[in-house]
């Protein structure tokens, strides 16, 4: 079975400084799979080299066995690659409702069309409030996205993030910042709306990932230390060295 | 702006709102007969057509353009060169259609200048809309067979080629042809702010990251807007070929440019209406003040200038930001702070004019002690009692504004409050 994602050998330098150096990962599809590793690892570095919004030094990323690095992230998207963003990315001006119609119109095959009215499409507008209920915003749903509770933005985010029904979904940092309710709450709404899809997670906290993914990647410095099982990760002497501190 | 599902309630309220706009329009020359007036609500079309067109990029896409009278006098252009083939037997084609060679124009210029100019955002864009403006303008000299020169070009718009029994020479058979191709064309406009392409236009503006993430090409949705755009500048530019049968080079040109963005702004960016109020009041000021004062353009610049640094939302802004209020049921309790302001306001708009006319009479006039009439006063520009009283008046005024602003914005506190209890209450 080919794998929903393969990463060869990626490399990112930025000048003289080499951030990724050479990176390996294969996620089967259907898997959870989460990255941790210290601050400057180059987590987020890694889902801007995937999603394509930085061009790699060297490497290839594919996305089901098919090339996807070196295209255009709405290219990348529309094969089927969705991703959240560490500080929260959304339509501010628009309302709960207007985002998650947004991020359906492409998945949806309306294209730039200037010649459908987007209130009359029935299927549409019943799509986009079916999210709004999965996400748990249906009180909220014609409020700004500005005016939203810091918990709120970040909820939309996931549900911007997988409302187009992309099967890869990278989400980076979903839980930051956030209270320990609030954190359990976005950890189910992950299980979730992430079944049958493939997921990568860059998340610091251990509590999150530890119960969320099925393996485990440690990013040191701009290379997988480890690769693993939770329980395996958890025991491995090189990773509480670098990383997990005892 | 707001979301755009059409409930039946909204749907009707939109569709009593346009259809009191086309009874306005056809009502309108019945109460302003003078055939000067009648001339200015047609220009005001115009400029409604070519705001709102603006307003697609400005307003919907975040595109600071400026170079829109390019799509603007292309379309003029080609239109004039059409209605005068028409007349040379050369064509045929009835004149109340004249207005979709100018728009198709503006839509081809659209194309070819927009693959140009829509690959960068922001200052890039502006830049290069700049630059293609300068360049349009500058070609205008050079192509003269096309531009006309120094004199422009001018036709004569009864073609005797009509769809409708009516020759168009008249005045307001011109008025009422441009007002249906601005109803139509407002409609159509407005319609696209619905549709996938304006949403997206609209997501583009607010975060071309995520756009991009949820699958859109940015620079493909700019370009289809600013090429829509460019179709509704040239049909602008039509009904402007019509009304005043001649265009000359500055009609594509950057002041021409400046004068769309100045309405639209002022008018006021954030909803629909804005660029219609901006378009009928910088019109009318246009056509009155140059008639009134010298110093038209002055005025011009200061209202611009004080509403970048007071009102940024516009005049539209102003209006949309009193509805939750007036919805609350609490407009009375405006009435004291902005009377209040009113006194004021007045006061220092009249010594500025004063000012202002006198500064223009002493420069200018052959006799500068000869009295001005001014606020149905003679008025001595010599003197210097005039500008003491002047200078007081506005010293005054402002310090008088200064206080009655600060009232103001504690009332709007207050409404704030009374509002947000009341949604508590509910």
């Amino acid at each position: 079975m080919t794998d929903a994602l393969t990463l060869s050998q990626v490399k990112k330098s930025f000048g003289p400084a080499e951030i990724i150096r050479g990176v390996d990962l294969a996620l089967a599809p259907g898997e959870r799979h989460a990255i941790i590793g210290p601050n400057g690892a180059g987590k987020s570095t890694l889902f801007n080299l995937i999603s394509g919004r930085f061009p790699l030094s060297g490497g290839q990323v594919q996305l089901h066995g098919r090339k996807i690095s070196g295209l255009a992230p709405y290219e990348i998207n529309r094969r089927g690659l969705s991703r959240s963003f560490q500080i929260t990315n959304l339509f501010q001006r628009m309302t709960v409702f207007e985002n998650l119609r947004c991020a359906l119109l492409w998945a949806r095959g309306y294209r730039y069309s200037f010649w459908h009215l987007v209130g009359r499409q029935a299927a549409l507008n019943e799509e986009a409030e079916q999210q709004l209920e999965k996400l748990g915003l249906q009180d909220r749903r014609d409020v700004p996205a500005s005016l939203l509770t810091y918990a709120e933005q970040r909820t939309l985010e996931i549900g911007t993030t997988i409302a187009g029904g992309a099967d890869v979904v990278l989400l980076d940092e979903p839980t930051a910042g956030m209270s320990l309710t609030e954190r359990d709450h976005a950890i189910e709404l992950i299980r979730n709306v992430t079944v049958d899809k493939t997921l990568l997670i860059v998340e610091h906290d251990m509590g999150v990932v530890f119960d969320l993914a099925d393996r485990i990647s440690v990013l040191v410095y701009g290379q997988i230390i480890a690769s693993d099982e939770p329980d395996q990760i958890r025991g491995n002497a090189e990773v509480q060295k670098a990383y997990l501190g005892t | 702006m707001s979301t755009s599902n059409l409930p039946g309630g909204a749907l009707l309220r939109h569709s009593a709102i346009w259809i009191a706009a086309i009874v306005v329009i056809i009502v309108m020359p019945y109460v302003f007969t003078s055939s000067s007036s009648i001339s200015m609500m047609s220009q005001m079309g115009v400029f409604i057509v070519f705001a709102l067109s603006y307003n697609m990029l400005l307003g919907e896409a975040g595109m600071l353009s400026f170079g829109h009278a390019v799509y603007f006098g292309l379309g003029g252009f080609l239109t004039l060169h059409a209605i005068r083939a028409v007349n040379d037997g050369a064509w045929s084609f009835p004149l109340e259609l004249m207005p979709l060679v100018g728009g198709l124009g503006g839509l081809f210029f659209g194309v070819v200048f927009g693959t140009v100019s829509t690959r960068r955002a922001g200052v890039t864009f502006a830049m290069i809309t700049l630059g293609i403006g300068a360049m349009v303008e500058a070609s205008a000299n050079m192509f003269t067979n096309f531009f006309g020169g120094e004199s422009g070009i001018s036709g004569n718009r009864v073609t005797d080629v009509t769809l409708l029994p009516f020759s168009y020479g008249p005045q307001v058979e011109v008025y009422y042809l441009i007002g249906a191709w601005t109803v139509v064309s407002a409609l159509l406009m407005f319609l696209l702010t619905k549709t996938p392409l304006g949403r997206m236009a609209n997501a583009v503006r607010d975060n071309p990251e995520r756009a991009q993430f949820v699958g859109y090409n940015t620079t493909m949705a700019r370009f289809i807007q600013f090429a829509l755009s460019g179709l509704f500048a040239g049909i602008a530019g039509g009904l402007f070929a019509i009304l005043f049968e001649i265009m000359t080079a500055p009609n594509v040109g950057l002041i021409q440019s400046g004068s769309v963005l100045l309405m639209t702004f002022i008018g006021g960016l954030g909803a629909f209406f804005g660029p219609i109020i901006g378009a009928v009041l910088v019109t009318y000021m246009h056509i009155a003040l140059s008639g009134f004062s010298e110093g038209w353009i002055l005025y011009f610049g200061l209202m611009f200038v004080l509403m970048v640094m007071y009102v940024p939302n516009g005049i539209a802004g102003v209006i949309v930001s009193h509805g939750p209020p007036l919805r609350a049921g609490l407009m009375h309790r405006f009435a004291v702070p902005y009377a209040l302001a009113f006194v004021p306001a007045l006061l220092t708009l009249a010594g500025l004019v004063a000012m202002i006319e006198m500064g223009y009479h002493l420069s200018l006039s052959y006799d500068p002690s000869r009295p001005i009439e001014l606020f149905g006063m003679e008025i001595t520009a010599t003197s210097v009692v005039s500008w003491v009283v002047a200078v007081a008046a506005f010293g005054v005024g402002v310090m008088a504004l200064r206080w009655a602003a600060t009232r103001i914005s504690l009332r709007w506190g207050e409404v704030n409050q009374a509002m947000d209890a009341q949604r508590a209450k509910q």
